[in-house]
């Protein structure tokens, strides 16, 4: 316990932030200019955070995997962002979006950052708007609003169903200003393969590799952030980009930084189902649509045969055969139940044989009464987007029918622990947006993940940062052949080469999808102690089996595609086994993480707060010992820790 | 289905490249398209041959990496759809495709489909954004906005800058994309105050980076996977003339 110091402020919940600006460090206009910064990722928090240090000063260079800022995966956010604006004069305020979104993470989250992200999600939105975002409005000409899954008001700011894009491109036009400027250099097609560590123990820099040329590249700086996103692709399948990845994350982890609840991982209950081996990722089906969208499954196991066998169609069911299981379970919160919920809940119905589809593996979300309701045209003006995506996707009119949807991974709580200045304990190592662990607990409301990545990166890490770099001015330009550099590249180039020597017969997504596999079928969307034992021992057997059979075409030089996707999936099978670890050790249920001997007998989460109301921070001892358990104490005091209850309001 | 394809491969920048035929078999139709080129690369590095380099992504049609030139248009046949959401549903079993990169003198091939696009970012970098920093900025229902303009601001904003429209313009013109982005911010109060500046800069920018005219052939609208319109032109057009008297 006594290594871990969350640094929160002194006071009132509601003062704390304004306190710590008020006695953070500065750092002068001359001296800023003397100071370097890395950022890695460009997403909304990366992004943000790389335009704002830069719009003050600093010095930063920005790192995105992609050949342009602008397609990091934040792009793909579809729904919105949370605000408390309280525009629709339904009862909204800072304090009423703080208490949903920890009760929305199952009271795990740490209360004062997630205060904070409350705090300034106004600004957010003030901040998009003077920069030309085309959120969606009234025809009053002022902005609108829709509703999202565990909240009672309507705080939901979108534009269509492309809010993740038009915020990432309003991060994107202040990074390129900043370009211009000269205050931020950009350095496009690089991944970055490892942390450099100094012997005092600062984070001084990154080791990436190029990824045209295949060359190991140094870079170093007075501070690093890291923003390089979730690692939810460990699943193989999921709704992230091809390219998101868990290493850097990973490779800070196993130079010191401690991993934070590594087992709550967000599995979204409206995605396309899967239905072939041969698929390389879902696709998410906005949450938007649960605000029209009704979710229902069969009555009858005899219309589920039918419909699978397409003797009958899903309109066919009347009314009284439909089990609207959300609305049945949930009264108040009904279709908007949180995402864990509606997905365990949709988990429940399948493995009870009412799922539909081919697979069985599906569930219908219905449009029919809102299209009665309020128009074809209406609708379609909502999620005509969304729709014709389906459509393209698995070539059915979602107008006519209902959707058949089921949960895929999305989303992860955990991530690199940091403190409330979002710096990891290693100093000078800082973590913004889905790459930390701390706001969401263990369940992320909708529209809270664009809201967390632009608040860190517009409005906390300027901040936090500079408390940091402020008595750094003195340091001087860090060189980077420093022999903390050349081991590191060192233990890199290692890698790869033993990765190419390796020769076996198989192609990386081999092991990537048998990984995938064993992590969702034993740390999945619930869990339990024999099948975590068992994942554990399947995920080390298949790493076994990686290293001796994977087969890396071509050489390091130049493009290899081939062998960036070992890189990231020799990580995975490492943290694959943390997340099992983790999982295990959690002898509860709590927001995403779902273990089956700690339940109600109708089948909810069962917390146990008095022995795990904790952050879970796991330290990397060496390859050859078990990981370390650290514990933050989690302490609630501007709220009443309750059992989290979606039945009445 | 059985497909044959023929690929062009170029191993680097200076290589000459070549079409290389392949033979991909038993493949579903509701396999995407470049989960199709996914099986075929599997084949290949089992085999110990180089896969081929394509850019993707998201796979969900909205980060604009995806760039494949499928039997003659860029994204493939279907209309209003990136390569990542084509399947294979639309192809016929025995079909020849044909798949290129990118061809356009300013978005130079980098290796066999890839193509340097950052020709893109340089025009954005030079005025494509409202230049307003972070923090300071009043509320965000100060300045009611017309619906009508939100929503146009929004058709054109919804570019994920992908380059079909060079692609597509048998004279490379970016005027699509450019235009896009200075309709978008024409059409919000908060763009107005930087309107003519960023309109002449994007412009000079465009044309010193090598991209051709605009002559109307409305093949860029055609192509664009997101339904640009080229009314973003004309408004662009008329932004432009109006800087230029001043």
């Amino acid at each position: 316990m006594t290594k871990i110091d969350s640094k929160i402020p002194e006071g009132p919940i509601a003062e704390k932030w304004t306190r710590y600006k008020e006695h953070q460090k500065l750092v002068n206009p001359a001296n800023k200019r003397k100071i370097d910064i890395i950022v890695v990722g460009t997403g909304l928090a990366g992004g943000a955070a790389a335009a704002s240090l830069g719009e003050m000063g600093f010095n930063v260079k920005v790192f995105c995997i992609q050949d342009s800022p602008r397609r990091a995966h934040s792009i793909a956010a579809q729904g919105g962002i949370n605000a408390a604006k309280n525009y629709p004069n339904d009862g909204d305020t800072i304090y009423r979006l703080f208490y949903d979104t920890v009760k929305g993470g199952d009271y795990r989250g740490r209360e004062s950052n997630t205060y904070r992200l409350a705090e300034v999600s106004n600004n957010i939105i003030d901040q998009c708007v003077a920069q030309g975002v085309p959120f969606a409005r009234e025809y009053s000409g002022y902005l609108a609003n829709r509703s999202f899954g565990g909240a009672l008001v309507s705080r939901t700011f979108y534009a269509r169903g492309q809010t993740g894009q038009q915020l990432l491109l309003g991060a994107y036009g202040a990074l390129s200003k900043e370009i211009k400027r000269g205050s931020v250099k950009l350095y496009t097609r690089r991944e970055m393969l490892d942390l450099v560590v100094m012997k005092d123990g600062r984070a001084r820099g990154i080791v990436v590799r190029n990824l045209f040329t295949g060359e190991l590249e140094r870079y170093s700086a007075h501070a690093v952030l890291l923003a390089t996103g979730g690692y939810g692709n460990v699943y193989f399948l999921s709704t992230n980009a091809m390219t998101s990845n868990g290493s850097a994350a990973w490779r800070a982890y196993k130079r010191g930084a401690y991993f934070a609840n590594p087992c709550y991982v967000q599995i979204h209950p409206t995605c396309i189902p899967v239905h072939g081996e041969y698929q390389s990722k879902l696709t998410l089906m906005s949450e938007s649509l649960r605000n029209d969208g009704r979710i229902w499954v069969p009555k009858k196991k005899e219309d589920v045969e039918k419909i699978r066998k397409k003797e009958i169609r899903p309109r066919d069911i009347p009314e009284e055969d439909r089990d609207y299981y959300l609305e049945r379970r949930y009264p108040a919160f009904g279709n908007l139940a949180p995402r864990d919920v509606s997905s365990r809940a949709a988990k429940e119905r399948c493995d009870a044989g009412y799922g539909v589809g081919p697979t069985g593996l599906a569930v219908f979300l219905d449009l029919k009464d809102a299209i009665a309701r309020l128009g074809k045209d209406v609708i379609k003006a909502r999620y005509g987007n969304l729709i014709d995506m389906y459509e393209r996707i698995v070539d059915d009119n979602a107008y006519e029918t209902p959707m058949m949807i089921y949960p895929a991974t999305h989303y992860c709580m955990g991530g690199l622990w940091v403190n409330y200045e979002l710096q990891s304990n290693i100093p000078g190592l800082f973590v913004g947006g889905e790459a930390n662990f701390s706001d969401h607990g263990a369940n992320r409301l909708g529209a809270s993940a664009i809201m967390q990545g632009l608040a860190d990166g517009y409005f906390v890490l300027p901040y936090t940062m500079q408390n940091y770099l402020a008595d750094q001015i003195g340091v001087g330009p860090i060189p980077t052949d420093s022999s903390e550099f050349d081991n590191t590249v060192k233990d890199v180039q290692a890698r790869i080469d033993k990765l190419m020597a390796v020769q076996g017969k198989e192609p990386v997504d081999y092991f990537h999808k048998k990984l995938g596999h064993i992590m969702w079928e034993h740390v999945g969307m619930a869990r339990n102690k024999a099948g975590l034992e068992e994942g554990i021992k399947l995920i080390q057997e298949v790493r076994k089996e990686f290293w001796s059979n994977v087969r890396v075409p071509g050489t390091p030089k130049g493009i290899n595609i081939e062998l960036e996707k070992a890189l990231r999936v020799a990580d995975f099978l490492e943290l694959g086994e943390l997340m099992a670890r983790d999982a295990l050790h959690r002898e509860e249920s709590a927001g995403g993480h779902f273990r089956e001997e700690y339940q109600t007998p109708d089948g909810e989460a069962m917390r146990n707060d008095k022995d795990f109301m904790y952050v879970a921070a796991w330290e990397y001892p060496g390859d050859d010992k078990d990981p370390i358990l650290n514990k933050e104490k989690l302490e609630y005091e501007a709220i009443e820790v309750k059992t989290r209850n979606y039945k009445t309001a | 289905m059985d497909l044959k394809l023929k690929i062009w491969r170029q191993a680097s920048p200076t290589d000459k490249g070549q079409f290389v035929d392949y033979d991909v078999l038993d493949i579903s139709p509701d396999t995407s398209f470049l989960e199709m080129i996914d099986i075929l690369n599997d084949k290949l590095v089992e085999k110990g041959d180089d896969p081929v380099a394509f850019d993707h992504d998201c796979r969900e049609g909205i980060c604009g990496m995806c760039s494949m030139f499928i039997n003659g248009h860029p994204h493939g046949p279907e209309a209003a759809t990136t390569t990542c959401q084509l399947h294979m549903r639309k192809f016929k079993d025995g079909e020849t495709i044909v798949i290129e990169p990118w061809r356009a003198k300013p978005f130079p091939v980098i290796k066999d489909l890839i193509v340097d696009r950052s020709a893109f970012d340089l025009i954005i970098q030079e005025a494509g954004y409202i230049s307003v920093s972070t923090g300071g900025t009043p509320d965000a229902n100060a300045v009611p906005i017309k619906r009508e303009n939100a929503e146009l601001a929004m058709d054109a904003a919804a570019c994920i800058g992908c380059g079909a429209c060079v692609a597509a313009c048998k004279n490379a013109s970016a005027m699509l994309f450019v235009s896009a982005k200075v309709s978008q911010f024409a059409l919000l109060p908060q763009g107005k105050v930087e309107a003519k500046k960023r309109v002449k800069e994007m412009v000079a920018k465009m044309d010193e980076l090598g991209f051709g005219n605009c002559t109307n052939t409305y093949a860029c609208e055609a192509e664009c996977p997101k339904e640009i319109s080229i009314t973003n032109i004309a408004r662009m057009n008329r932004q432009f003339i109006g800087a230029k008297l001043g």
